[in-house]
């Protein structure tokens, strides 16, 4: 009995060499994290940028409906059509399509692989927050937009000062859950030749012919990452309320 | 146009799909002047308010505030909103800020005034309705009364030249009607312009100027308190005072 438990250290630990430290191997990991760290924070800013817009013209289209004349109205119309479309196709097609769309045939001529992931991670996640945003938007009390206007301050003003942070703060919860959910869907990235985390993992299983030790270390890696981000988002929210009090 | 006529309305109408919820107002809401509007819910005394700085978009007809048709779509609406407060029956505070920057976030944004202004005049506001402590507080640590306060002097911030009230006390429990009653008595004796949709007859009678009474959309009848409540001259505005005046 004991004779088994031993051996099976000695092999746990012989694995464990030959894929984190011969070679240093542990340094391909930390390569691939950091390279998934990257794209997955510049395509959230990007995926904000775009959400912020998108949810914008979305939510003041629906909310002025019955206004909407002239130039402005046409023009805000058209903005509208345009934003529902991306909406419906970037919802409607998978990820790493898209990813490999964006590689192979938009930006086939460019070999700038991280560029292309976080467009397209970032443009993929616009779409969710974008809905995100503006589900937040239209939850915010329509007296408020009347006091920001009765006081003379324009739309544009309103919202910036004083709609979109109070959407801001219901969304939040909703909002973190997207960029985990950002931070997994990277893993496709290795598709058009990235090496992000799951890629490190999967070149070494690769050389050293063993899976276990490399898929549960990156799925570790993953795990304690996501476990990190919830609790800060936790932290934030409670501050957030506590703000008010 | 009289000389001294803040705000002209000229033949007002609102139609929302079937109602007619304005159905040719007109009148003159002259400087200095305390108008309080009655009537039974739905008469369109809310929506006649709200046109005032077109919050609601009239349908058709004419409302001229210090000379300037603001119904003329050319006019940059935000510019005139500055002159003219307004007092909502919810409140409408900016949860997310302190007492303070309530007061001084328009202030601030459209007159182009150093913070340290606008947070001087914020407090000398905040001390005559005797809530200066209360500056950093937020919204939700306040009661009704104190929210409707604020929301008083947060429109006083911007210094309009008239102040629309839209029910300001109808939201309240009944021990807080008279602490926001007392600061619009006193602002409509510093000779404010004041403009009040409310259910509080008692305010009518000891602060208006002039009484307007409508009623499905249309103004039945104005007077001076005084004659408005001692002897009203429509059938209508007999029956709605014996059912409010007990």
């Amino acid at each position: 009995m004991t004779e088994t438990i031993t051996k099976w250290f000695a092999d746990f630990k012989a694995d464990f060499i030959l894929n984190f430290i011969d070679g240093n191997r542990w340094q391909l990991l930390l390569d691939g994290l950091a390279s998934t760290l990257k794209i997955t924070a510049c395509a959230v800013l990007l995926g904000i940028a775009i959400g912020i817009v998108i949810a914008a013209i979305r939510s003041s289209h629906d909310k002025n409906q019955t206004k909407l004349r002239g130039l402005g109205g046409f023009i805000l119309k058209i903005f509208n059509a345009v934003a529902k479309l991306y909406l419906t196709v970037i919802r409607g097609t998978p990820v790493v399509v898209q990813l490999m769309i964006m590689y192979f045939v938009i930006f086939a001529s460019s070999n700038n692989k991280f560029l292309i992931a976080v467009l397209a991670f970032g443009i993929n996640s616009g779409a969710y927050v974008a809905e995100i945003f503006r589900s937040g938007i239209m939850a915010v009390d329509e007296g408020q937009m009347e006091a920001g206007r009765s006081l003379g301050l324009n739309y544009f003003q309103t919202m910036i000062y004083i709609i979109i942070p109070q959407a801001f703060k219901t969304v939040l919860p909703t909002l973190a859950n997207e960029f985990i959910v950002l931070l997994k869907e990277t893993s496709v990235a290795g598709y058009v030749g990235m090496t992000d985390l799951t890629r490190a993992g999967d070149m070494i299983r690769g050389v050293t012919f063993s899976a276990f030790m490399p898929l549960i270390a990156v799925a570790l890696i993953y795990l304690v990452m996501v476990i990190i981000l919830t609790k800060l988002v936790s932290i934030l929210e409670r501050r957030l309320r506590n703000s008010e009090r | 146009m009289s000389d001294n006529a803040l705000i002209k309305v000229t033949d007002l109408h609102k139609i929302y799909g079937e109602l007619h919820a304005l159905d040719g107002v007109s009148t003159e809401i002259k400087k200095g002047e305390v108008v309080v509007i009655i009537g039974p819910s739905g008469s369109g005394k809310s929506t006649f308010l709200r046109s005032l700085n077109l919050l609601e978009e009239p349908s058709s007809g004419k409302i001229e505030f210090e000379g300037v048709d603001i119904t003329d779509k050319k006019v940059d609406i935000n510019i005139h909103r500055q002159k003219m407060g307004m007092v909502f029956q919810h409140f409408n505070l900016f949860p997310h800020m302190t007492v303070l920057r309530n007061l001084t976030l328009a202030p601030m944004k459209l007159h182009k005034i150093s913070k340290e202004q606008a947070e001087k005049e914020a407090m000398e506001l905040l001390q005559k309705v005797g809530l200066a402590d209360r500056a950093n507080a937020y919204p939700s640590q306040l009661s009704g009364g104190q929210k409707q306060r604020i929301a008083i002097v947060r429109a006083l911030a911007m210094k309009p030249d008239v102040m629309l009230f839209d029910e300001p006390t109808s939201a309240l429990d009944p021990e807080m009607v008279g602490e926001v009653l007392e600061v619009m008595q006193s602002l409509a004796k510093e000779g404010m312009t004041m403009v009040v949709v409310t259910h509080e007859m008692g305010f009518a009678k000891e602060a208006a100027t002039r009484v307007i009474f409508m009623d499905e959309g249309k103004m039945v009848e104005e007077n001076t308190p005084d004659e408005f409540f001692s002897c009203p001259k429509t059938d209508r505005c007999k029956d709605f005072l014996s059912k409010v005046l007990v």
